[in-house]
Order: C-alpha cells, then structure tokens, then sequence
C-alpha cells in the first residue's frame, strides 16, 4: 500500500519511494525507506497529508504520497 | 588583524538563524516561527573579544545544498564562488535541538566543502521539556567540529559562540564522512579528471544548475565520463548519497543523543487536531478574522479621536501664534493638515501589525497553508501563496518577496501578480474614512455594521486576488514542476520583544514611508491650490462681492464663497476641472479626482490631499471627516460623499493598482517591465469599470 491509504491516526514503516517522482528534497527532509511514518491529519479531500516523518512534522499533497510504499505497523 | 573574519549562518529553516544574527549583532531583523522568514541575505558586524570584528551574514533556511527553490539558492551560490566577498572563513551551522537528525544531514553537506564549520545547537532552553540529553564531547569528535550549545531565548551561550568564531583557524576541516563511497568508479574517475577542485563541489555542480564561478559548465561536458550519466541515474545516486549520510547520522546520535519519551510532551499534535480539524480548523481561522476586524475598529476608536483633534488643534494653534503669512499657511493647511491624514491611522495600522505578527511566532501560519492548500490548488496558486495573500495585508512589498520560497515558477509569478489585490494597510485610511462616512453605526450580533464593510473589503480584495489567479493560471502556458513540502514548526508562545520591534518598526517605515511622499505632495498641492492664473483668481473677491451684491450675505458666507471660487481657479483647480469629465460618472467631483491622481504614488496620500484641499483659504478649523461630511455636491445638493459614490470610491481603491514601489518590487522579481506594466493597466482599467458600475446601479 502507500502512504496515500494511510488512515488518520496509524502509523507505518515507509519501504521503498520513487525517487523519480519525489523531490530530492523530501527524502532530505527524512521520507526514506525504513523510516516510520504517522498520519497525523488531513485537509478535506484526504490532500493534503499532514505527517510525522521520523520526527519531522511535514504537509505534502497526495499526489506525492501515492509514491511512497509503505507498511502499516498498528491496527 | 585588521581583516574581519567573515561569518555565514546556515540551517535548515526556522532554526533561529536570523535571532542568532540579532544576538551576535545587536540588530534587530525579521524573526518569526515560519519556515522561510528570511528570503535575503543580511549583513551586520559583531565585536568579538579582544578587538576583533566579525562580518556576519544571516542566510535563508535550506534543507539540503540541493536547491529548490529561488531563497535557497542564495546559500549554495554564495558556498560554491571562493571568489566571492563574502565567502565565508567560517560557516556556522544553526540548528534545533529537537531536529538535530534533519538538521545534521545540512551539515555533513558544509563539512564536505571543507570550510571551517561550527554547529551550533539552539533551542537549548527546550530540551528539558522534550527530554532530550546531548554528548557534546562525543559528537564533536564524531562530527569534527566545535559545538556551541545556546539559547537566543534565554540569551544563553552567545558568549562562548563568539569565543569559538574569533578562534575559528583551530577549527578542523576534514569532512566527517565520506560520501564518494555510493559509486566508487564515478568518483574516482571525476577525481582525476579535476584533481585540483574539490570533489563534492563538482559533484554539486554536476547535479544542479548553480553558478561556480570561473570553472563554468561547459568544462565538465567536454569530460566523457560525465556524460554517461542520465539524470535518472543522477537522481538515484542523490538518494543513495542522502541515505550514506543518514546513516552516519544514525550512528553518531544513537550514541550522542538520548530521547527519554517518557518525560517528552508534544503539545503539537494535540493542538493540531483541532486546529488543523477539516471542521473546527475552518471555524477557528474565520473566528480569528472575525476578531481581527472587530478588533482593529473597537480598540482605536478613541486614540484616533484624539489624534484627528489634536492635529486640529495644532493648525489652529498655529495659525494664531505664527505671523500671517504664506508661509504660515503652509504650514498650517498643508503640511499639518497633510501629516494628520496620516498619523491618525497609527492605531489602527499598529493593531494589524501585532495580529499578523502573532499569527506569525505562534506557528499558526503553517496550519493556514495546509487548511489552505487545496482550495488555492484550484486557482492555480499554492498553499504558500496564503502567506503573501496574509501578510499582504500589511504591505504588498514584503509579501511579494515571501514569494521566493514557493517552489513552483508559475505558482510564484501568480502569487506575485495577484499580491497586490489584497487590502494593505496603505489602502486603509481611505477605507475606513469613507466608511465612517457613507456606512451608518449599529451592530448586528454584536459586530458593527462598519467593521462588516471593512471586512468585505478585504474579502473583496482577496476574492479578486483568487479569481484573477485562476484566470492567470488559464492564460499562462509555463510548465513548471508542482511539488509542495511545507513543515509544521512547534507553537511557541510569542516573544514579546519579537512582536513589539516589528510593530514598532513596520509601524514607523509606515509614518515615515508615507509621511515623505505626503510632506512633499501636500507642499506641492498647497502651492498649486494657493496660487492661480488670471483675473478670475486674482480678482475673486471684487468678482464674487458684485455678484452676490443682491443676496444680503454676511461676512462669513462671503469669505465662503471667496475662498471657493479662487479654489476653483487656481491651478490644482483647472487640472482638477481638466480630469472631471473622466471621473463624473463615478460620482466624483474634481477635488477627489485629484486625490485620486495624487495616490497613484502611494494609496494613503488621499486622504492628506483632500485634508490639504480642503483646508486651503478655510479659517474654521475643522477635523478631516468632518469637513468631508460637509462637502455637497454643487449640481445636485446631497452629500458628495454619499452612499452610492463612497461604495464606487471604495470599490476603485479595492482594485486599482496604485503604489509605485509595489511596481519596482514588482519588476525586480519579475526581472521584466512586461508584469508591473500589466499589472498598472489592467488593475486600473478594472478599479474604473467596478466604480463606474456601482455608482450608476446604486445613484
Ligand atoms: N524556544 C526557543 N525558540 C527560539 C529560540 N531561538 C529562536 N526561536 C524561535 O524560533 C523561531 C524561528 O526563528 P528565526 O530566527 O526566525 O529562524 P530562522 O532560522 O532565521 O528562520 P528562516 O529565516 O525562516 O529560515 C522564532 O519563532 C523564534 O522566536 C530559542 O533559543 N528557543
Ligand atoms: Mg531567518
């Protein structure tokens, strides 16, 4: 699954990205594999996506999540 | 050591980059919890122990070396050209304790350049309350480094900061890790192609368009080897490069850093599920404008009263101490009455000022962007361009250069056109006099019916500003990649002193701004209103006595009638009598008309030049809007400015595009003429179609 199915509240371990579709600098930012992923909230819409990031506190959009796979880790 | 060391201050955005500035420096710039306060680069001069001066230089926040946008760009340029005046000696790396993983992965980038870095550690007053602990020896050594642990809040630890830049030759400059290692070959084969350039500057160059001085380019695709790289490629080695360095980050803070989460608390998370809430994030951000609103009307009332009296009082007192004289006059009529159409709005202004720069170092504004994001999405901005569309509420020209940190080219250039339709606060004056004018008192659920006005206003300016983007963005045909990353900073409880400073100095740029254009209009005015050609002002009152011989006027209502037909005939007269055939339709006569030409310097001039108009050969000494309420319409009798030509007036203020420095900036941004020259036309044609409608649907 990726990131764009996550559920407000559960939280994941990110497992692979495509680094041709996401920005260079969101994976600086801490969004790579093995790193765990909490959705915190979402704007209407489910876009866009307000993440914890390995600590960091980020909003992207959800045309960027859906290439990020994950796996969720509680529920 | 006569040399001042140059100092740059780099971090990740929002750090507390530019307080470590205002501490070293004593200077006062821009703080705020928003990523991306700082667009520029800053300048200012620290003393060090023992006689030494250090030259320091605030950049803007950037995640990586890897630029994406135009503020960040300004570090690598300024990083990459050793030719440079300001390349630093040393470079200090800012970051915040409770991000120091992602703040790090900036810094192994510097040591890779082998300049001598400091890492400074902020935010130490913080760590406590999150339950953090540092190693500071151990990481210095793993990091090869110096460490300074401060706090700007507490005013901790600046001391022993500038004790380690005024050393900075001890510094080491080795790298801490070596990056080269994800593609061997690649690297050692570029490694003898340039064997005098540094290796991970060329690696900089290759990945990215930056400027490296005199080794341009070119040089490198003359270089086989270069080319048998695709960006693909390139991009997947990026990857593995970041990945390398979190690793070696990894390691050092697992045995550098101890979290205990137990004592941690995050207040973030808690807030932010109602702040950011899909229903009660919406109900609270229209609340707090709703307050804003009231607030700006019910809070100053009483010190612009005494302000608007004050000053009337000064011209009189004036008028009667002083010789009479034209100079006297002058400074009565003009120059008093001028400056008070300004001065009187300094509540008001310092009211916005403190809203916006709460919402500003609370945090609030990053929440703004995410509940604001996909509604902008739709007219082709951003949700960055909420902060320009906020701030330009203060002043356009400051928000259009907050612009620099959205990513998106196309998105910024619509955001900087439609920057200028919001309600600044020079546009402010004009609105609340007419409405104090036009709008009757009463409230509606405890709101004034004026405090409404104003506030449809301001959504009138920003609903133009939405609509005309959505037009730009089906008009426009640029391609630009999309990307939208925005970090949600910790709240934090403002710092009064951070407020207090950027209301009292927006506030004082405002008066002085403001004041010089008005000083220097107003003189002019009063002289071109003073003074006319030919019989008919020479001659006024031997003209207007035979006239009115008939009528048994007293004095007072002879004088009256004087003072106006030499108004009428002096030289602001027949330009202003010249222009009315263009404004009529709007339910204008010529005195606002050349108010109106008048503001197409700067927006807060009408008022002072009606003050001026009006004032000229009066004796009563009146306050402005009252004066105002007097003024009747010499064709029909009512009110000049009634309901239906207030509503035009507003309305042509609402669009027009009047404000000379907003078109530099403008232009500067932009880097062409072709957008500020658009902008002029096409917002003025606009403002006078508006008016014109709406005074003849409602006359
Ligand atoms: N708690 C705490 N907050 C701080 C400290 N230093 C700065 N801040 C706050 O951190 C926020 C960011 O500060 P700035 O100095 O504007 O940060 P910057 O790195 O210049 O930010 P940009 O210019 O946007 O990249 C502000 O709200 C400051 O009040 C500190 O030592 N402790
Ligand atoms: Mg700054």
């Amino acid at each position: 699954m990726t990131l764009a199915d996550l559920k407000r509240g559960q939280q994941g371990i990110i497992t692979d990205v495509s680094s041709i579709h996401i920005p260079l600098k969101l994976l600086e930012m801490g969004c790579l594999p093995g790193n765990s992923v909490e959705l915190v909230q979402v704007a209407p819409f489910a876009d866009p996506m307000y993440l914890n990031i390995n600590g960091s506190h980020l909003a992207i959009r959800k045309e960027t999540a859906i290439h990020i796979q994950i796996e969720t880790t509680n529920e | 050591m006569s040399k001042q060391i140059n100092v740059a201050l780099i971090g990740n955005p929002n750090t507390g980059k530019t307080s470590v500035f205002n501490a070293l420096t004593g200077l006062n710039q821009k703080v705020g919890n928003y990523p991306g306060i700082t667009v520029e680069k800053k300048e200012g001069i620290c003393k060090l122990p023992r006689g030494v001066k250090a030259h320091i230089i605030d950049l803007p926040g950037t995640y990586s070396l890897n630029a994406s946008s135009l503020d960040e760009n300004v570090v690598i340029e300024l990083l990459l050209n050793k030719t440079d005046k300001d390349f630093p000696d040393v470079a200090v790396v800012v970051s915040d304790v409770e991000n120091l993983k992602r703040n790090l992965l900036l810094f192994t980038q510097i040591k890779d350049l082998e300049i001598p870095t400091i890492l400074v550690i902020n935010m130490s007053d913080r760590m406590a309350y999150k339950g953090i602990s540092l190693d500071i020896e151990y990481l210095e050594e793993q990091l090869e480094t110096k460490i300074a642990l401060i706090s700007t809040r507490k005013n901790k630890g600046i001391d022993g900061l500038k004790e380690l830049i005024r050393s900075y030759k001890e510094l080491s400059t080795k790298p801490c890790m070596d990056a080269s290692s994800i593609d061997v070959p690649y690297f050692d084969n570029l490694r003898k192609a340039f064997p005098n350039q540094l290796l991970y500057k060329l690696w900089l160059v290759i990945t990215q368009d930056v400027n490296f001085g005199k080794t341009d380019r070119k040089t490198f695709d003359k270089v086989e080897d270069f080319k048998t790289k695709s960006k693909t490629d390139l991009k997947r080695l990026q990857q593995k490069e970041t990945i390398k360095r979190y690793q070696f980050i990894n390691e050092t803070l697992k045995k550098g850093q101890t979290i205990d989460l137990k004592s941690a608390k995050d207040l973030r998370i808690k807030l932010d599920r109602v702040l950011t809430h899909k229903v009660w994030g919406y109900l609270i951000f229209g609340i707090i404008l709703l307050t804003i609103f009231q607030a700006i009307y019910d809070w100053s009332s009483i010190p612009m009263d005494f302000i608007d009296s004050t000053f009337a009082s000064l011209s009189e007192w004036t008028k009667n101490t002083l010789p009479e004289g034209a100079f006297t006059n002058l400074l009565a009529e003009g120059i008093i009455a001028g400056l008070g159409g300004i001065v009187i709005f300094i509540p008001q202004i310092a009211f916005l000022f403190l809203f916006i720069s709460i919402l500003e170092e609370s945090g609030y504004m990053s929440r703004v962007v995410f509940l604001m994001d996909r509604i902008m999405r739709r007219f082709g901005l951003s949700g960055k361009s909420v902060v320009p569309l906020i701030s330009g509420t203060a002043c356009a020209i400051p928000a259009i250069m907050a612009t620099r940190n959205i990513e998106s080219w196309k998105e910024r250039l619509i955001t900087i056109l439609v920057t200028p339709f919001t309600t600044c606060s020079a546009r402010l004056p004009v609105y609340l006099i007419i409405i104090s004018l036009v709008i009757p008192e009463g409230r509606v659920l405890g709101l004034s019916y004026q405090a409404l006005t104003l506030m449809l206003l301001y959504l009138i300016g920003f609903g133009a500003a939405v609509g005309s983007a959505w037009i730009l963005n089906k008009i426009l045909k640029i391609r630009s990649k999309t990307f939208f990353i925005v970090e949600m900073p910790n709240y934090k409880l403002p710092m009064f002193k951070n407020v207090a400073l950027t209301v009292l100095e927006k506030t004082k740029s405002f008066v002085f701004g403001a004041g010089k254009i008005i000083l220097a209009i107003s003189i002019v005015l009063w002289f071109l209103a003073s003074y006319g050609p030919g019989e008919d002002f020479n001659n006024a009152e031997q003209i207007v006595t035979e006239q009115y011989a008939s009528e048994s006027l007293d004095d007072d209502e002879l004088q009256q009638k004087i003072a106006s037909h030499k108004l009428e005939h002096s030289f602001i007269g027949i330009a202003g009598h010249a222009i009315e055939p263009a404004i009529r339709p709007l339910g204008y006569d010529w005195k606002i008309g050349i108010a109106i030409v008048s503001s197409f310097a700067a927006r807060e001039v009408f008022v002072g030049t009606l003050a001026t108009i009006y004032s000229v050969g009066n004796d009563k000494v009146e306050t402005i809007t009252n004066r105002m309420a007097k003024e009747v319409n010499v064709k029909s009798g009512k009110p000049l400015f009634n309901f239906a030509s207030g509503i035009s007036l507003l309305l042509f203020y609402a669009f027009a595009m009047q404000c000379m420095s907003t078109l530099a900036i403008v232009k500067r941004e932009t880097n062409s003429w072709k957008w500020p020259m658009y902008q002029l036309v096409l917002m003025s044609a606009f403002a006078y179609i508006v008016a014109l409608v709406a005074f003849q649907a409602l006359k």
